[in-house]
């Protein structure tokens, strides 16, 4: 049997720091498959790894055409990465319409492997191309690899009793193997999944195990690979870990705050892309207690949360924007009773129906301020996929204790990218439980009473004796919650609210920066450009530019130390998936001069478009001060 | 507390100290008293009760009651029901809405909160009419009616209330009058007895936007032979003269005249309410005056799981089957999947 320990039978091994591939191919062909199983075999080898899922809104387009392509990119290092790559090394194309549509992404010289078999003239019309580009020079400023993966595997299952069109299925496996010989991983975690996955179904499994080895064979044994690949383990910090998207680490994240509060976790959602994997996930563990509802719609789904809160439990919803949309008089209702709520929104491209399956950060004012009147709800938001589980448990933490609906700002690059996460020690997390008010058998009780230190008011739990009270979405007496249409006694009440909100800020951790705090350019960012950003400011700090970056996880209220960090450097960059919306922010509260960076192409920012906004600051300073 | 130790409750015990603003002469007076006597019967401690409401005149109602109150937003009140029973099986949970908020902006909340069998008890308040905006057309308004909003009569067929929430699989159904006070209090004390989705509609008088609204059949002097008092088990009969009765000739009903062409009560339709078949209650929820006796009383009335059951039986089945395999563990729950170490 062959083994990557026994696979460098002849070419070269070339060292490789890092290498991003993209997988491309009919939505159809299993992309999306092959991706994660060659991530997850990625990350147990030891790399620091990032991905980004980019598939279509349909399930199925039309086989071959362009908007049928799916494609899933993996980037892998040896060092410490942020991003899954500006652009591939490697594309693995499927078929005419895979190559055409990321053809121009991959870096020059780079290297493309297409399953020959694809490129017959129905599918290349289909993808638009005159004339088969295998065939004439177009492709000649690239490596290109063609092999006949359908052919192979039609040879590879024979015997199997399997028709045609299964067999066919399997060469994504073939693909996948090719290219575990390439960059010498083990095909153990993918023949586990095969036998795990198609248990019952032996010929399938077979037929699938034989086209992934005879990928790994193809690579072994044909001349066409000169070389083939070393990406040394990465240096990751001492702890176990486990590859995880945003929604996962999302989900595990609730759990864990409902264990960490001592409350029951309650889940109201709608289906909506692409957020529904964290309704899916909560639904699979009812052995833990978790209630999770399927509403009829967005408003129902927070409705059933608040009714949930108002019961005492952990009442949540999760969402995507034109969902965020539907659920803002409900959202109002949740500040005007002051009960606890997670709200997720899992931004993607828009307006309107937009580009669902595409990442984007443009929310945020909507989160901020998209409800009749002054109502404020604090705003966080997780930078990375493994990020969002501590944020989900710092929603839960937010809203427990200061009485107040909280937004949870994900995005589809987030929800769906992957990375390693240091898996944390439970017992090692801080508690953030809270009570409820205690029965009473005085007459008098105050709903609206605030502690003094958080303004947040009692949870009084029905089912409580003697605290029995009304409340609504009509405007509250202070302390007593009456109804009430006292002038003075609503702008009170209007700025009591805002105070609460901006105390939140008092328990937040300090804004860390990553490079000198004072400088030329302070790239300041949030959400899921991160990666992206992290990784210009370390090429262009190691280049000797006086560059830091802070990045935001609380937007909603800002981080007190915010103003004068700004204050320290001599121009400020935010680069956002929007039009600048938290830009206009920080612009209106801390009359800073700061410049946007912004495009909403439906994918993250590339390290290189922002470290080269970032040179042309510094470079236009330069010029400025001669 | 076990419920052999509660206090015995009266109608005082569920008032609470805000004054009642509706109009004089509102038919919610009557509602909000009928359901402050209703609610000592059921045994259930005042903790234990929650009023939810929409928007609508009928939304001031938990003010004025002293359980737990919430007064939510328009239409929405059912979602916030499903979620507290949900979450809180515990509680005796109560709607309430109105015509407009039930049916125009909360229709979808309704259908899906009858067919799942939340175990809420729903009073609709139907008044034809939006009162609380000052008078346009609501969902019930019968077609032609000229209100603020339709100067020259509605053109929209109305929606008959018990007829959709049969549609939707509702396990209890009935209707009853504002003014018809003993009635109400017997249909609202069923509705709570009830474990389900209990939808109850009350035709209720608006005497400032639509006065009379119902007037044609339900006052006293002419209720006798215009309405139909629907009693579980029995002939349907009516009329002042108790010799007027329904029939049901394959699916279409006929008035007849007990002792007229040979009719006698054996020829009756008897009204079944745990009838399995909604058919039967869709049929007596479009018998209308004049061409029928409006009828009141329980139409339907079938056991079914509730939401909350099925959904406490779900987790309870689960956490057995995983208990079999030993305590959860929090920590390889994080860890699921490959893992992998860095020393």
């Amino acid at each position: 049997m062959t083994t990557p320990d026994s696979g460098a039978q002849h070419g070269t091994v070339t060292e490789l720091d890092r290498v991003t591939i993209r997988f491309a191919g009919d939505s159809g062909d299993g992309m999306q498959l092959t991706g994660s199983q060659f991530t997850a075999t990625t990350a147990l080898f030891g790399n620091d790894v990032s991905t980004l899922p980019d598939y279509p809104a349909e399930i199925r387009a039309p086989a071959g055409s362009l908007p049928g392509v799916s494609g899933f990119q993996i980037s892998f290092s040896s060092g410490d990465i942020h991003t899954p790559g500006d652009r591939p090394d490697v594309l693995v194309a499927m078929n005419p319409a895979a190559l055409k549509v990321n053809l121009g992404d991959l870096v020059p010289g780079g290297a493309i492997i297409v399953n020959t078999d694809a490129f017959n003239d129905i599918n290349l019309r289909k993808a638009g191309f005159a004339e088969d580009p295998l065939k004439n020079q177009s492709l000649q400023g690239y490596n290109l690899y063609e092999i006949p993966m359908s052919t192979m595997v039609a040879g590879a299952c024979e015997g199997l009793g399997l028709s045609s069109k299964q067999v066919e299925l399997t060469k994504n496996f073939f693909a996948l193997g090719v290219m575990f010989w390439l960059y010498e991983r083990s095909m153990a975690g993918t023949e586990k999944w095969i036998a795990e996955k198609f248990a019952g179904k032996d010929a399938i499994a077979e037929a699938n195990r034989r086209a992934l080895h005879a990928g790994y064979a193809f690579g072994e044994t044909t001349e066409i690979f000169h070389t083939h690949y070393r990406v040394a383990a990465a240096h990751l910090p001492p702890g176990t870990y486990r590859n995880i998207t945003g929604n996962e680490a999302t989900a595990l994240g609730f759990v864990m705050a409902s264990k960490l509060a001592e409350r029951d976790l309650f889940l109201a959602s709608y289906p909506i892309t692409p957020a529904s994997d964290i309704l899916h996930q909560l639904s699979s563990y009812k052995h833990l207690g978790i209630k999770t509802v399927q509403s009829e719609d967005e408003i129902a789904a927070i409705g059933a949360a608040v009714g949930a809160a108002y019961g005492g439990a952990m009442g949540m919803t999760t969402t995507s924007g034109p969902g965020m949309a539907l659920k803002a008089e409900m959202l109002g209702l949740a500040v005007m009773v002051e009960l606890p709520l997670v709200v997720v929104d899992v931004q993607r491209a828009g307006p309107s129906t937009g580009m669902p399956t595409k990442t984007e950060q443009g929310d945020l004012l909507m989160s901020m301020f998209g409800r009749n009147s002054d109502s404020p709800i604090p705003v966080i938001a997780p930078a990375t996929p493994a990020e969002c589980f501590t944020m989900a448990i710092e929603a839960w933490r937010i809203a427990l204790h200061h009485m107040t609906p909280v937004v949870f700002l994900s995005d589809a690059f987030l929800a769906t990218g992957a990375e390693p996460w240091s898996i944390p020690n439970v017992a090692d997390l801080p508690s953030i439980k809270v009570e409820n008010a205690p029965a009473s058998d005085k007459p008098g009780f105050r709903p609206y009473q605030r502690d003094p230190e958080t303004l947040a008011r009692p949870w009084a739990v029905p089912g409580t004796p003697g605290l029995e009270h009304r409340i609504g979405g009509l405007e509250k007496l202070d302390e007593l919650g009456t109804v009430s249409y006292d002038p003075d006694n609503h702008h009170r009440m209007n700025l009591l609210r805002a105070e609460k909100v901006a105390r939140v800020a008092r328990d937040i951790p300090p804004t860390e920066i990553y490079g000198d705090t004072t400088g030329d350019l302070l790239i300041l960012g949030w959400g899921s450009t991160y990666g992206s950003i992290r990784s210009a400011v370390e090429r262009l700090q190691s280049r000797g530019k006086r560059v830091s970056h802070a990045h935001l996880r609380y937007l909603n209220p800002l981080p007190t130390d915010l103003g004068e960090m700004l204050k320290n450097f001599k121009h400020v960059l935010m680069p956002e998936l929007n039009a600048g919306q938290l830009r206009m922010l920080i612009r209106a509260k801390y009359l800073v001069d700061a410049v946007g960076f912004n495009l909403v192409r439906g994918k993250p920012f590339q390290i290189g478009e922002i470290e080269a906004k970032a040179e042309s600051i510094l470079g236009e300073s330069v010029e400025a001060a001669k | 507390m076990t419920q052999s130790e509660l206090p015995v409750l009266t109608k005082k015990d569920f008032e609470s100290d805000q004054d009642v603003r509706w109009c004089p002469g509102c038919g919610d007076y009557s509602i909000l008293a009928q359901t402050q006597k209703t609610m000592p019967t059921f045994g259930v401690a005042k903790e234990k009760i929650v009023f939810i409401s929409g928007i609508g005149c009928s939304g001031r109602l938990p003010y004025y009651m002293n359980t737990y109150g919430f007064h939510t937003i328009h239409g929405r009140a059912a979602t916030i029901a499903t979620g507290l029973k949900a979450a809180r099986p515990d509680l005796m949970v109560w709607v309430i809405t109105g015509d407009g908020d039930a049916l125009s902006i909360g229709g979808n909340h309704l259908i899906h909160a009858m067919r799942r069998n939340v175990d809420m008890k729903m009073i609709m308040f139907n008044n034809r009419i939006y009162g609380l905006t000052k008078g346009q057309a609501s969902p019930t308004s019968p077609i032609g009616k000229k209100t603020k909003s339709t100067p020259l009569g509605t053109i929209e067929t109305p929606i008959i209330p018990l007829n959709l929430v049969a549609a939707a699989e509702a396990s209890f159904i009935a209707r009853s009058v504002d003014t018809h006070s003993e009635h109400l209090q017997e249909m609202m004390q069923r509705a709570g007895e009830h474990s389900g989705a209990a939808f109850l509609e009350v035709l209720q008088n608006c005497n400032i936007f639509n006065d009379g609204a119902w007037r044609d059949f339900t006052d006293k002097s002419v209720k006798e032979d215009r309405m139909l008092v629907l009693k579980h088990g029995e002939p349907m009969i009516f009329g002042a003269e108790r010799n007027k009765g329904i029939r049901l000739n394959g699916l279409q009903p006929e008035v007849v005249t007990i002792g007229e062409n040979g009719i006698t009560v054996a020829d009756l339709w008897v009204h079944d309410e745990t009838d399995p078949d909604a058919t039967r209650t869709q049929i007596l929820s479009r018998m209308w005056w004049p061409d029928f006796p409006v009828p009141v009383g329980v139409f339907r009335r079938v056991p079914r799981p509730t939401h909350d059951q099925l959904l406490v039986e779900q987790i309870e089945g689960a956490k057995a089957a995983r208990a079999a395999k030993g305590p959860v563990d929090l920590q390889k729950l994080l860890a699921s999947g490959e893992t992998w170490t860095v020393e």
